[in-house]
């Protein structure tokens, strides 16, 4: 239990205000949420069409694409398949220009903490 | 969701007493695993957090066991044998979500809190207020979800051990065994036991399933078409006991059986997704999940092999659901007239596939769902209940770290014997609704909150107090005075009509509501100074981990 969670107490550690106007956080800051934002507001979207096209257009849902499989099976499944992408490429975006920046300040701020 | 269908007479399938032994083994099994992780629950970061010892993969699987509660697993397979497509879009809404907690939520979570979503909150706030706040949506997301796993058992034990509802000695001895069950695993294993109850869960329930899944796409030369086909041309009609019947056919492969009859169903079903989306980011015993890995980056694993095991559970459910309409004698038919009703869907197929012994497989796996489940949610609400009401609130923070566990256990045990009176209480209730309700409380009261305080920096205590308490006191009234309380055929009070609302869902209005308060009160207390200090330690420790809890090592 190396910190304290309580606002009103203690010193302010200056370290973090610092760290926080450092280019290399702002840049860290910055990569975090040019990529979780724009991207949240594009999977939230692509679900409401979803459920807009669900709700409204059942007709148009129940198109047969080839057998028994129609256009609200296949839209389904993509919400599916766009799920998992997004998941891997956040992921992979994360490790190589999220995590070692996030790293290095995290050692720079506990060795100056000790 | 429609856990707590009243059942007519059993149906004459399975052995009672194979489905006891198999889920006597599955409990000794976890009773072994929980009294051994038992020498480790001293501290508050053991019994809360498991020492924060578990990877990510394994944090993950037993995210995937907290969140596959019997409503996803019998509910949704059960939603599609009879309602068709309209039930597959629930398992999407389920799925969508995991990506806000993965963006948004999950890793900064994981790097400014230690327990509970009110040592997030209170990171830059007036503590003794906002935990507070905190604390109350947390116990009644809890409760309400809690509730409805405990009612559910009700109508599962009608199905499994063929004890008829109107034997309510019978169920409340099921329902009290289960309940003590389940206290013993948290007094026991704090949190490690918990999440290995979780992981032991999920395992079998994946398993289950995938052998299900299989074995009905075998049957059909692996042609997801040709299933499809057969369920179409098995269920011309759906007939129930007091209903109308009601065309299927072809109607089954596209949306709009359960919602799409009027505007307001269609409005209410958007109200319900919306829920779904934003709700499972703010549903605390899935926040609390993320204490138990030892960095960010272990959160982010966790996510991810939820997401992906969560993901194909629920293609898998698409297999089961249409399967059980296609191969069960009678499909939807039958299953909607089966005791538990559309929760049988699941466990009718897997005795049509597997016999006694397959049934007596799912049956256990269904009961230790309700059992995993019940526990996690105990365990958070113990938690918030200790640390940010009792320790924090009550005790200004003054008090040793062995008292507050041991008022977490005892809130535990409290808990426990609540869930239990009101698993007997509402069994025979109508209570579906409060799965919804608690997905739209944990969006409306948790979700804005905890991401306005990780990413807006003028954020104060005035606009947390105003999003939390705002949406949780308006989801809570419109659900009171929405159809699901009153004034329809599937209303908890049949004898009166108070309903003003039209929508059974509150999501569509109290989500915007409590996000538009949280600006609103921000900005009416707005002579609240930032404290500049402060939101740079946040900001800087949310994104690097820097400060953030170790593991324990023992």
């Amino acid at each position: 239990m190396a910190d304290n969670d309580q606002p009103a107490e203690g010193p302010v550690p200056t370290v973090y205000q610092e760290v926080q106007r450092t280019p290399e956080f702002q840049e860290l800051r910055r990569r975090l949420r040019s990529f979780v934002f724009p991207m949240s507001a594009a999977f939230l979207l692509w679900y409401l069409l979803y459920v807009l096209l669900a709700s409204f257009a059942p007709a148009f849902m129940a198109t047969k694409l080839w057998g028994n499989i129609n256009i609200g099976l296949v839209i389904g499944l993509l919400q599916f398949v766009s799920t998992f992408a997004i998941t891997t490429v956040y992921v992979r975006y994360a490790n190589r220009r999220l995590d070692p920046s996030a790293e290095r300040l995290r050692v720079m701020i506990e060795e100056g903490e000790a | 969701m429609d856990l707590l269908a009243q059942g007519a007479a059993p149906a004459s399938v399975g052995n009672p007493l194979l489905n006891i032994g198999i889920f006597a083994v599955f409990v000794v099994v976890t009773l072994v695993v929980v009294f051994r992780a038992s020498h480790t629950t001293g501290t508050a970061s053991d019994y809360y957090a498991a020492g924060r010892s578990f990877t990510g993969p394994q944090n993950g699987i037993a995210i995937s066991g907290d969140y596959l509660s019997a409503a996803s697993f019998l509910g949704i397979a059960g939603a599609i044998a009879v309602n068709g497509y309209d039930g597959f879009l629930y398992s999407i809404g389920f799925l969508v979500a995991w990506l806000v907690a993965l963006l948004l939520v999950a890793e900064l979570l994981r790097n400014t809190g230690r327990y509970t979503m009110g040592d997030v909150l209170s990171f830059r706030m007036r503590q003794r207020p906002v935990r507070a706040a905190a604390a109350t949506s947390t116990l009644v997301v809890s409760f309400f979800y809690l509730l409805a796993q405990m009612a559910g058992a009700g109508a599962l034990i009608a199905l499994l051990l063929k004890i008829p509802n109107s034997n309510t000695l019978g169920q409340g001895l099921v329902i009290a065994a289960v309940g003590i069950l389940m206290i013993t695993y948290v007094l026991v294993g704090g949190m490690k036991g918990t999440t290995w109850v979780q992981i032991i869960k999920a395992a079998l329930l994946l398993v289950g399933s995938a052998l299900i899944t299989v074995w009905v796409l075998a049957l059909f030369g692996f042609s997801l078409s040709a299933l499809l086909g057969q369920a179409v041309s098995a269920n011309p009609v759906l007939e129930t006991a007091g209903g109308q019947p009601k065309q299927l056919g072809e109607k089954l492969l596209g949306p709009g059986l359960q919602y799409g009859a009027t505007l307001t169903a269609k409005i209410d079903f958007i109200s319900l997704s919306l829920a779904l989306v934003l709700g499972t980011a703010g549903l605390p015993h899935i926040l609390m999940r993320f204490y138990t890995v030892p960095s960010a980056k272990e959160a982010r694993r966790s996510v991810v092999w939820a997401i992906w095991l969560i993901g194909i559970f629920y293609l898998f459910t698409l297999v089961l659901g249409y399967g059980a309409a296609a191969l069960v004698p009678g499909g939807a038919t039958t299953i909607a007239n089966a005791p538990g009703r559309t929760n049988s869907a699941a466990p009718l197929l897997a005795f049509e596939l597997g016999g006694e012994v397959l049934l007596g497989f799912i049956s256990a796996v269904a009961f230790a769902t309700i059992l995993a489940v019940v526990a996690g949610l105990t365990i958070t609400a113990s938690a918030s209940f200790a640390h940010d009401v009792y320790a924090n609130v009550i005790k200004s923070g003054e008090v040793p770290p062995d008292a507050e566990v041991r008022v977490a256990r005892i809130t535990a045990v409290v808990i426990g014997v609540i869930a239990i009176a009101a698993g007997i209480l509402a069994r025979n209730q109508n209570i579906a609704f409060l799965v919804a309700l608690a997905f739209a409380v944990a969006a409306s009261a948790n979700l804005p909150t905890i991401l306005y305080s990780l990413f807006w920096k003028r954020f104060n205590t005035t606009g947390a107090l105003w999003s939390i308490y705002g949406g949780l006191a308006s989801c809570v009234l419109l659900i009171i005075f929405s159809p699901a309380v009153s004034g329809s055929p599937t209303a908890m009070v049949r004898d009166v009509d108070f309903h003003v609302f039209p929508l059974a869902n509150p999501g569509l209005v109290s989500i915007p509501l409590s996000f538009l308060l949280g600006v609103v009160g921000t900005y009416v207390g707005g002579r609240q100074p930032v404290v500049e200090a402060k939101f740079a330690e946040m900001e800087v420790r949310s994104l690097t981990g820097a400060g953030s809890e170790k593991p324990i090592v023992h």
